[in-house]
């Protein structure tokens, strides 16, 4: 495989998994606060935090690992996204920053106080929405680019009905991917009350998720024909995504096998996502910016390869290490160890 | 003020308040590791106490060097776009690198939080103190090198504005980096052992005379005279590189304008700009000669055989000459404290003692800012020395005014709110009252 394949491989793999691990963490914001307005915080509150608290910083490193990668294999990327972006990526930084060093105050030092629910709660969905405004401007149409600049056209943003459909989407997805993880660990932990409230919300949860990706797709064509053919091409991506979606949804309408529904949550944001990204291909940004020829040198290339491949050889024994400590760990899951 | 004013200022305020962080997070796991590691083996609870509530105190710093650090991360190429874009080719790998000690250290830190109480074994809970520590080290390593390529470049070939022969690892081992490691490692610790002690030394001047603060502070400060050693020569190992690779940083940290032998060394003074005369400075003959090569005879090059715009700013002088007089303070006290402690004469924990450690835990971080404004402003107008100037580098985006208040509001806050928790957090709950309870914590 080319360089630059391997390279927008291992980023995009990334970024899947900061997908997960981080829209678990931000709807389980929302549900956390959302579970204060209707008055059963201590029924949900418990299971969100015994998984969240040992694993917050770890989903911030997916997230830091994508864009120090996507500067190194790809370093044009930082040019037109990095001049374009100044405005909403400092938007999504501190609300990063607030959320990530809020969630550690409460939980090792003070005690939770109603705005610092709130702050969790909102940003949990604002941040979702900040990060997805850089799929909206890759799919071009939004950046004027001269000779020596790059500028963000933040009215045509603002009134794209694209750019709303991403976010609908965005939002959505968090919950949902968020609602279905909780159900599984409700389960997992014996949790009945838990369970009964977060299975509801993952139920909901589905029905937004379906009708705002189908508005992607209408709203794409839109905006960027080369691209939607491109992903009709890709079909059957899409349709085993919807089977995935439909297999979970019935698993946890049948309430049964939670684990694989939660699986099967996975790989219908798999399918769809890979898909996204390879129907995206061959630009980073259209127009302006292709894969093969905004790819660093052979040199550097090659170095950053093996380094991953090193640092997967460390990474995967410790991440297995931690998942069943606390994941897989039916004990600590029950809240029965410290 | 123009895109690149604000971007420098954003670019200072942001490294600045994250230094502070960072400096702790790679400093004080060692500790946790080291006290930890005494409370096992002489089944002593004081030490084992010492290293859960340091690994309390530390959870919240961490929280915010990780935000901190994020936000540098993405602000070098939302602000220096074209640096990134250029540099990005041959120095992305020790940036690659970094993310994986964090993934590490973030990793095992998950774990050893939350599994105090969970093997029967305690050593294999302080084995878990060792990725921390080496993620932690690693993760300033790398970034370390990253700094030490923008004094120091190397590992490619300027042709046309084209990169070629790229080389990442010689880029990574560049001539400004063992030195810079060094150096940079061994202040994080000592500040470290200052901070440590400081908090043991505040309990003590408010009354709470016990064997717990004691301890602590026998410890930080047995540690701290080490460390305060060490760092004093690897810092004049950076001098001896600075004169060898970079003679304009230190020529403009120690006002020498001819090039010479048998270099006086000035301390403090002032400097008329226009003749470039000092006064009222205190001089030693040869020393600076001593300090650059070894030698008294050595010739050390002054600013004058550079061109005047590549000069950086002549204040550099009053930040090395403060750093330098703060590690001086840092070896002294615990001398002092040693002494004291040796000659069964004095009580080692009398009042005065205690306050100059209580000080030294401000002034080990106010070192930390002035070696970094030094080693960076003194890289100036470079941001690649030699090839690329900060004014080419900036973003053309004419918003950073904006985003300037906006990070400046979030440091603030952040600020703020970090010290009224990590002061609740040890007023709450005194030490001794947590001896007596010893129950589960975090
Ligand atoms: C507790 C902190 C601390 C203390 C007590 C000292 N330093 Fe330092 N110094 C640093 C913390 C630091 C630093 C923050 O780690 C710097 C900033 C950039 C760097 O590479 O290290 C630094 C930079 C720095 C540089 C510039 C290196 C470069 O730009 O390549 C020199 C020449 C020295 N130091 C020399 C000294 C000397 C001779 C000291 C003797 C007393 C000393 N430092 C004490
Ligand atoms: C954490 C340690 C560091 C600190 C505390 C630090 C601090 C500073 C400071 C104070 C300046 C301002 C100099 C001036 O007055 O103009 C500066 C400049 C700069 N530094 Fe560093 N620096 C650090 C490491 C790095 C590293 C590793 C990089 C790059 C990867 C970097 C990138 C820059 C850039 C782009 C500038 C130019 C902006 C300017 O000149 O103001 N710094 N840094
Ligand atoms: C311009 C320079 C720097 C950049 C771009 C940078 C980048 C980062 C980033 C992205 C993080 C967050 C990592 C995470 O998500 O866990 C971070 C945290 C941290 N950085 Fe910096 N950093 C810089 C300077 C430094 C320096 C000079 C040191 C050490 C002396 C340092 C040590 C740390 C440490 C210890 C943390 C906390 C992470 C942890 O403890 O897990 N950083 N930095």
């Amino acid at each position: 495989m080319p360089l630059a394949e391997v390279g927008i491989t291992v980023l995009w793999i990334f970024l899947y998994g900061y997908l997960i691990v981080a829209s678990i963490d931000f709807g389980a914001g929302f549900y956390a606060y959302y579970g204060k307005v209707i008055g059963i915080e201590s029924v949900i509150g418990p299971v969100i935090s015994r998984y969240l608290s040992p694993v917050w910083e770890v989903t911030n490193v997916f997230l830091v690992f994508f864009f120090v990668g996507i500067v190194g294999f790809f370093p044009d990327t930082a040019y037109y996204f990095g001049t374009a972006l100044l405005i909403p990526g400092s938007v999504a930084l501190i609300l990063l920053a607030v959320r990530g060093s809020f969630y550690a105050f409460a939980n090792y030092g003070a005690k939770k106080s109603n705005l610092y629910l709130l702050a969790y709660g909102a940003t949990g969905l604002l941040i979702p929405a900040a990060l997805s405004t850089v799929f909206t401007i890759s799919e071009g149409g939004f950046l004027s680019v001269s000779a020596n600049t790059v500028t963000l056209l933040m009215e045509e943003l603002f009134f794209s009905a694209y750019s709303w459909a991403v976010v609908l989407l965005a939002i959505s997805s968090v919950l949902f991917i968020s609602s279905t993880f909780l159900t599984y660990y409700a389960d997992h932990a014996e949790d009945k009350r838990a369970l009964e409230w977060l299975r509801s919300f993952a139920l909901w949860g589905g029905v937004p998720t379906i009708i705002s990706s189908l508005f992607v797709f209408i709203a794409l064509r839109n905006h960027n024909l080369e691209h939607f053919d491109n992903m009709v091409r890709l079909w059957w991506m899409f349709g085993l995504s919807l089977v995935s979606f439909a297999i979970a949804i019935w698993l946890i309408w049948r309430r049964k096998n939670y684990g694989t529904a939660f699986v099967m949550v996975m790989l219908q944001f798999a399918f769809a996502f890979f898909g996204y990204g390879m129907s995206h291909l061959p630009y980073l940004l259209y127009p302006h910016l292709m894969l093969v020829n905004s790819v660093t040198n052979q040199t550097m290339g090659r170095a950053l390869v093996v380094a991953f491949v090193a640092g997967l050889l460390l990474l995967i024994p410790s991440l297995v290490l931690l998942l069943r400590l606390f994941l897989f760990n039916a004990k600590y899951v029950k809240g029965e160890t410290s | 003020m123009n895109a690149l004013d604000w971007s420098r200022g954003l670019t200072e305020m942001t490294l600045a308040f994250h230094i502070l962080f960072a400096t702790v997070g790679v400093g004080i796991p060692i500790f946790i590791s080291i006290a930890e590691w005494i409370g096992i083996r002489k089944n002593d609870p004081h030490y084992s106490l010492m290293a859960r509530r340091w690994t309390r105190g530390f959870v919240i710093t961490v929280a915010v060097g990780v935000v901190t650090g994020t936000c540098i991360g993405l602000l070098l190429s939302l602000l220096w776009p074209e640096f990134m874009r250029f540099a990005g080719n041959v120095v992305s790998l020790p940036l690659f690198l970094e993310t994986f000690a964090f993934f590490f250290e973030a990793i095992f830190l998950g774990i050893y939080l939350y599994t105090w109480n969970r093997f029967s074994n305690p050593y294999i809970h302080w084995l878990l103190t060792l990725p921390i520590v080496i993620g932690a080290s690693a993760s300033a390593l790398f970034i370390t090198m990253v700094n030490a390529f923008m004094n120091t470049p190397q590992g490619f070939t300027l042709e046309e504005g084209r990169l070629t022969n790229l080389d990442p690892i010689a880029a990574m081992f560049n001539p400004a980096m063992p030195s810079k490691v060094a150096h940079v490692l061994s202040s994080a610790y000592l500040t470290a052992a200052f901070l440590l002690a400081m908090i043991a030394a505040f309990a003590m001047l408010r009354g709470r005379d016990n064997e717990y603060n004691k301890k602590s502070i026998r410890l930080n400060m047995m540690t701290g005279l080490i460390l305060a050693a060490a760092t004093i020569l690897i810092g004049d190992s950076s001098a001896v590189f600075l004169a060898e690779a970079q003679p304009e940083k230190l020529a403009a940290a120690e006002w020498h304008f001819e090039t010479s032998s048998r270099a006086p060394l000035i301390i403090g003074g002032k400097l008329n700009p226009d003749t470039n005369e000092v006064t009222g400075a205190i001089t030693i003959p040869w020393a600076l000669s001593l300090l650059a090569t070894h030698h008294p005879n050595g010739t050390v090059v002054g600013l004058n055989e550079f061109p005047k715009d590549e000069w950086p700013p002549l204040y550099v002088h009053y930040l090395f000459d403060a750093m330098v007089g703060i590690g001086f303070y840092l070896l002294a006290i615990p001398i002092l404290f040693l002494f004291m402690t040796l000659a069964k004469r004095w009580n080692a924990y009398n009042r005065w003692m205690l306050a100059g450690i209580v000080a030294g835990g401000p002034f080990s971080l106010f070192a930390i800012e002035l070696g970094w404004f030094y080693a960076e402003v003194g890289r100036q107008p470079w941001i690649l020395r030699g090839y690329m100037r900060v004014s080419d580098a900036a973003t053309t985006n004419p918003h950073v005014g904006i985003t300037f208040w906006l990070f400046a509001a979030l440091y603030l806050l952040l600020g703020i709110v970090c010290l009224l928790v990590l002061s609740r957090l040890f007023r709450n709950k005194p030490a001794e009252l947590e001896l007596e309870e010893r129950r589960v914590i975090l």
